[in-house]
């Protein structure tokens, strides 16, 4: 039997984001990825979850100076994500439960790669 | 208490075709913690969007990966056809969800070949990677390329697969299936791998789901979830279903993916009995604008490309979660307990590819 996929984006702040986090984990969502879009200026962070292949994204919008907390208290793993939306786009985030501090992608050039955060602060978890 | 120690693991290790690298914490011979470091070869290629037209950017999605070139390719193609609103020729589904099958097939043969490998079974490896050039031989005899197949572009199939080869291929099928199943018969049964394998790096259905675990180890623990089943290209008609194995240890997870080898052949069988005629692609107008989270079900498990158009020929954004990252905090947990001759084991159990993870 072929199951339909529907898919939701919901704008969320950043204040709050981990009770957003925390509302669907209780429904039994699981987590896909957190991706990160440079928007100039500013960056968009998708969290994805899924439940039955209905997929579900919280949006979060935050301008260049933001912490974003972490939500790998609720989803073990998504420290994978947080260090690299870190070390690829150097957007702090605090709390992680594994947090490499900039180190999990080694690249030979310095992170960030972010334009928006370019020439600045090179590593804000270290 | 015993003295911990700090043992690498990797980056470059005998198993390890790709680097990634490991510290494992060990009590004695004993693993009780483990953690993972990526990035060796992180070649940046989500950017290269930035460079690349739209309907370019499907020779770099491609190259993300030389096992599952093809599902790459199709992902990315789906996304921007469901953000264009292009429908597909039938039979261009129906070609891509052959070479699809292709792609599972000579990845889990690889797998299948590595894994022997990394347990000291020297015959099955090299009988495993023998079945596996017969199904790189069809890809290049239908496609051109062994590793890229470049068939796949936005809008359908660049070739077709006319009738008389799709009737060899039919032919072919039944003594594939049968030397498959005297090879998968080893790995199920003989003594010597269940006792290498079995309660090996177990890993629960409950921890699979939280951990996000992805593809043949989240299915091996009991998580029934394959993106084949909402009938993306043309599994819709084929009727699917996916392996499931409930033990969650590193066997369940073999004998996933060699089950998932005769479903793949009968998947292939169907698609040739049931191939429709028709065009091959449909002319794309315009340029993309919106969003789309793409989702595919690759050899390794769910891939996803979020592709962002801005309505011009560039993309703003491509974004791609490959399996193996979902896979690795899965892996994290499934390594404490485990003796250290057993990690390399371990760690081919989630079948980590790392050129996808280094995208």
């Amino acid at each position: 039997m072929t199951v339909r996929e529907e898919q939701t984006i919901i704008d969320v702040a950043l204040e709050n984001l981990t009770r957003e986090v925390e509302r669907v984990h209780a429904d039994g969502y699981r987590l896909v990825q957190i991706g990160c879009t440079d928007l100039g200026g500013s960056y968009e962070v998708n969290y994805s979850f899924d439940k039955g292949y209905q997929f579900k994204n919280l949006r979060l919008t935050i301008g260049p100076e933001a912490e974003v907390p972490s939500i790998s208290g609720i989803y073990w793993g998504a420290f994978v994500y947080e260090n690299e939306m870190h070390d690829l786009f150097g957007i702090p985030v605090t709390g992680i439960n594994i947090d490499f501090k900039g180190t999990f992608i080694k690249t030979v050039e310095k992170y960030p790669f972010s334009v928006t955060r370019k020439g600045g602060d090179s590593c804000r978890n270290a | 208490m015993p003295e911990r120690i700090v043992v690498p693991f990797g980056p470059q290790h005998p198993v390890l075709p790709e680097p990634i690298h490991l510290d494992l914490v060990l009590e004695d011979e004993t693993v009780v913690e483990a953690i993972p470091s990526i990035g060796y070869i992180h070649r940046g290629l989500e950017r290269l969007i930035e460079k690349r037209e739209f309907t370019e950017y499907v020779y770099v999605a491609e190259r993300i990966c030389g096992i599952c070139s093809f599902m790459h390719a199709l992902c990315y193609c789906q996304g921007i056809e469901e953000i264009m609103k292009i429908e597909v020729p039938d039979r261009a589904k129906y070609l891509r969800t052959i070479w699809s099958e292709c792609s599972r097939l000579h990845s889990h043969l690889l797998w299948l070949g590595l894994f022997a490998d990394g347990m000291g079974f020297e015959n099955l490896f090299m009988r495993s990677w023998q079945l596996r050039e017969s199904v790189l031989d069809v890809l290049e005899d239908t496609t051109g390329g062994r590793v890229i197949q470049g068939t796949c572009k936005v809008g359908g199939v660049r070739r077709d697969i006319g009738a008389e080869k799709l009737d060899e291929m039919h032919r072919a099928l039944d003594p594939f299936e049968e030397q498959c199943r005297e090879l998968g018969d080893i790995f199920l049964n003989d003594d010597t791998v269940k006792y290498r394998l079995q309660g090996l790096g177990v890993i629960s259905k409950d921890e699979a789901y939280a951990l996000g675990a992805v593809g043949p180890t989240a299915r091996a623990s009991g998580v029934a979830m394959d993106h084949r089943e909402t009938g993306y290209a043309a599994y819709g008609d084929l009727g699917f279903k996916p392996v499931v194995e409930t033990a969650g240890d590193c066997y369940a997870r073999c004998a996933v993916r060699v089950k998932e080898i005769y479903a793949s052949i009968n998947l292939i069988r169907q698609a040739i009995d049931q191939m429709p005629e028709g065009p091959l692609d449909v002319k794309v107008k315009g340029t993309p604008d919106g969003e789309y989270f793409s989702r595919v079900e690759q050899p390794r498990g769910e891939v996803i490309h979020y592709l962002k158009g801005n309505g011009s020929k560039h993309l703003s954004r491509a974004r791609i979660r490959t399996p193996t990252l979902a896979n690795i905090p899965p892996l994290v947990k499934m390594l404490p307990g485990a003796q250290l001759a057993d990690v390399p084991v371990v760690v081919l159990s989630i079948d980590p590819c790392i050129s996808c993870t280094e995208r």
